[in-house]
């Protein structure tokens, strides 16, 4: 019997997956070097926690929470001020375990909120969170004392006695101190899908009222989900407060709550390691996507909407079915298609991008005139030749998207049916 | 201590003005398996729901063993040793079948809400949920998503979890609903199979079922209990058959099933 679910060989792969996640965390700052990297690199370790905390509830439990950035960002308050209590030297903790103070808060006002929000599940826990989460920040302004007004509150992560040299002054140093934490924090949350409580979270999820018939309680299996789920993503908010010793009213703010949702989402809440993809683009986003567009919330919120559309696994999900197809020997079939698609809908974006940037160009550079650069191309956002020919653009690769779309889902189909039946003959054999 | 296995007293459920449970004395003795029957909205959904917690009932009690369980948690008289089947298959859509059925050994092995244990390690509840597969005949759907299997398989998987924390009284809500004649038989003698020993009520509306499977057969009628005894006598039984059974008993007592 026993052997039947003890999967030998699947642990290699495990160590595996392991081994390099911990190896891409220790090398990932040697080969991006520079300044913008490193502080990329620390966010992204940072938002990895946040958002497979918040997948914890939304992937795992099926709670829709619009108010995860009230535990992450008290975590981030808590202990920013822990940190200036250590410099005081009222509190004789070392920098390294600051962020657990974070993920302290977290608990305690999972314990406290979370009493109220997983009573309720569905619509009315997504809008008791949603309420929560404006009554936070609304504190946070009413609250100068603890949330430091408008200037928020900040603080000098370079404090108390240097243990082996490790001051915490270079961003490297914290860095390392942040892949630390992920590294345990992704374990740890990984480990909890694989428990008596992560299981019955998942059947709390697909069928609450068959979880009440097999004698446990769903409302407390809720509540202690997001408990730890407030641990985790007060870590999160500690290790933030850490990394930019400072901590402003935003972080409780319903703006950050809804960027855990859309990236946790668009990385995939299905599979666990969606969101840690999720989290990579949320950075990448909020750092890179910014700087190099003003309308980039306009092309956030596009690629939102075409998620949601056509892929509302999210690209977990996308890598998962690929992989699928590869298994059974048929990627390469699809390879032609994937081209296509991938060059069609650039175009499409191209077009797209162009009036887009002029409309932005229209609205808030009008004392520079009409003339823009897109992608070295010179447009004029008040000549109708510059707006026939982005159009133009956009409609010729929408055009050639939809047939290139259909011609895919017509052989994807097939492929997926060619699978279907395959899995049904080896069952058989 | 009544001495029975599951006793209702009295039982009154009312929705708004109407009175759908109107005074059920019952009283079911350990090991016996009882069919409940009666027309369509007479009540025996409601009563189910009643006895596992559902609904709380407006007035009267329900005894499982001697203890009063009326008005309690669904969760609580689980955990008091009763478990039931839905009329709509109710199971984990999204859970593989292994897991389905490790989902309903979890609180009977005392593991509760932990997060410290793998439950890969928990052998207890692996060999458990394994032993159940084999009995319901799914052992080689394992790994399938609930969701995947055949609507008999499903109904099977209903019954597994139903009967996986290994509670005492079991209610079967209509287990063959929505079954082929063939798979019906089979089905049959799945159940009288896996509940050897146990308490069961069934709620049945196939004749031929219930008189197959039962040791005692409960009449509902407009929200009362009409007779109770074994089937012979309520085959017998004129108010019965005034009332409900008519012709079907007639089917069924010339060997249809």
């Amino acid at each position: 019997m026993k052997n039947h679910y003890q999967f030998a060989p699947l642990n290699i792969g495990r160590w595996l997956t392991w081994g390099l996640f911990a190896l891409v965390l220790a090398v990932a700052p040697l080969m991006f070097g520079s300044g913008l990297a490193m502080t990329v690199l620390s966010q992204m370790g940072i938002a990895i926690i946040a958002c497979l905390s918040y997948n914890m509830l939304l992937g795992q439990g099926g709670m829709l929470s619009f108010g995860h950035a009230v535990y992450t960002g008290l975590g981030s308050f808590l202990a920013i001020h822990a940190l200036n209590s250590v410099a005081s030297g009222s509190l004789p903790l070392p920098v390294s375990l600051v962020p657990l103070v974070g993920g302290l808060a977290g608990v305690g006002f999972a314990v406290l909120f979370g009493y109220v929000t997983t009573r309720k599940s569905g619509t009315t826990f997504a809008m008791i969170t949603l309420g929560l989460g404006e009554l936070v920040f609304a504190l946070s302004l009413m609250i100068p004392e603890f949330f430091g007004g408008e200037g928020g509150v900040s603080g000098n992560r370079v404090t108390g006695s240097a243990r082996l040299g490790i001051t915490f002054g270079p961003q490297i140093q914290v860095y390392y101190l942040i892949a630390a934490y992920t590294f345990v924090a992704v374990g740890a949350m990984f480990a909890f899908t694989r428990t008596p409580l992560g299981r019955m979270l998942n059947a709390v999820r697909d069928n609450p009222e068959r979880v009440e018939f097999v004698g446990y309680d769903t409302q407390k299996v809720r509540y202690i989900a997001f408990i730890i789920a407030g641990f985790f993503a007060g870590i999160s908010g500690g290790l933030a407060a850490l990394n930019f010793e400072i901590v402003t009213a935003e972080v409780v703010g319903a703006a950050r709550s809804g960027a855990y949702l859309l990236f946790t989402f668009l990385g995939g809440a299905t599979f666990f390691f969606g969101p840690i993809i999720g989290a990579i683009l949320m950075v990448l986003a909020f750092v890179l996507l910014s700087e190099f567009t003003k309308a980039w919330l306009l092309y956030l919120g596009l690629i939102f909407l075409f998620m949601v559309m056509y892929a509302p696994g999210g690209i977990a999900s996308l890598i998962m079915m690929n992989l699928r197809v590869a298994m059974y020997g048929k990627l390469r079939q699809l390879w032609v298609s994937y081209l296509a698609l991938a060059v069609t809908a650039l175009v499409l974006l191209l077009g797209a991008g162009a009036m887009i940037e002029m409309v932005y160009h229209l609205q808030l550079n009008t004392t520079l005139g009409s003339k823009l650069q897109f992608l070295g191309v010179p447009l004029d956002a008040k000549s109708v030749n510059s707006w026939f020919g982005a159009a133009l653009v956009m409609l010729t690769g929408l055009g050639l998207f939809e047939v290139t779309r259909r011609q895919f889902l017509h052989e994807w189909g097939e492929i997926q049916e060619y699978i279907e039946k395959e899995i049904k003959r080896r069952e058989a054999m | 201590m009544s001495g029975y296995a599951l006793e209702l007293k009295d039982l009154r459920k009312s929705f708004g003005k109407t009175e759908i449970i109107r005074g059920v004395n019952l009283a079911v003795t350990a090991g016996e398996r009882v069919g409940i029957i009666g027309p369509n909205g007479a009540g025996k959904s409601t009563l189910f729901n009643l006895i596992s917690g559902r609904f709380a009932p407006t007035s009267g009690e329900v005894l499982l063993n001697g203890q009063r369980i009326d008005g309690k948690k669904p969760f609580e008289i689980n955990r008091a040793g009763l478990s039931r089947s839905f009329q709509i298959t109710n199971i984990f859509p999204k859970l593989s079948v292994f897991e389905n059925l490790r989902c309903g050994v979890l609180w009977s092995l005392g593991y509760k809400y932990t997060f410290l244990k793998f439950l890969a390690d928990l052998d207890d509840a692996n060999e458990r949920a394994e032993e159940l597969m084999q009995m319901i005949k799914l052992d080689k759907k394992r790994d399938v998503l609930a969701i995947n299997l055949t609507y008999a398989e499903q109904r099977a998987l209903e019954i597994g979890i139903t009967i996986a924390g290994g509670a005492n009284v079991i209610l079967l809500d209509e287990p063959t609903a929505g079954m082929s004649r063939s798979e019906t038989s089979r089905f049959i003698s799945l159940i009288k199979e896996v509940t050897t020993g146990k308490t069961l009520l069934t709620v049945e509306h196939d004749m031929g079922v219930v008189f197959g499977l039962a040791d005692k057969i409960a009449v509902v009628v407009y929200g009362e209990v009409l007779a109770f005894d074994v089937p012979e006598a309520v085959r017998a039984n004129p108010r019965v058959q005034e009332a409900y059974l008519g012709s079907a008993v007639a089917d069924s007592q010339a060997g249809g099933h």
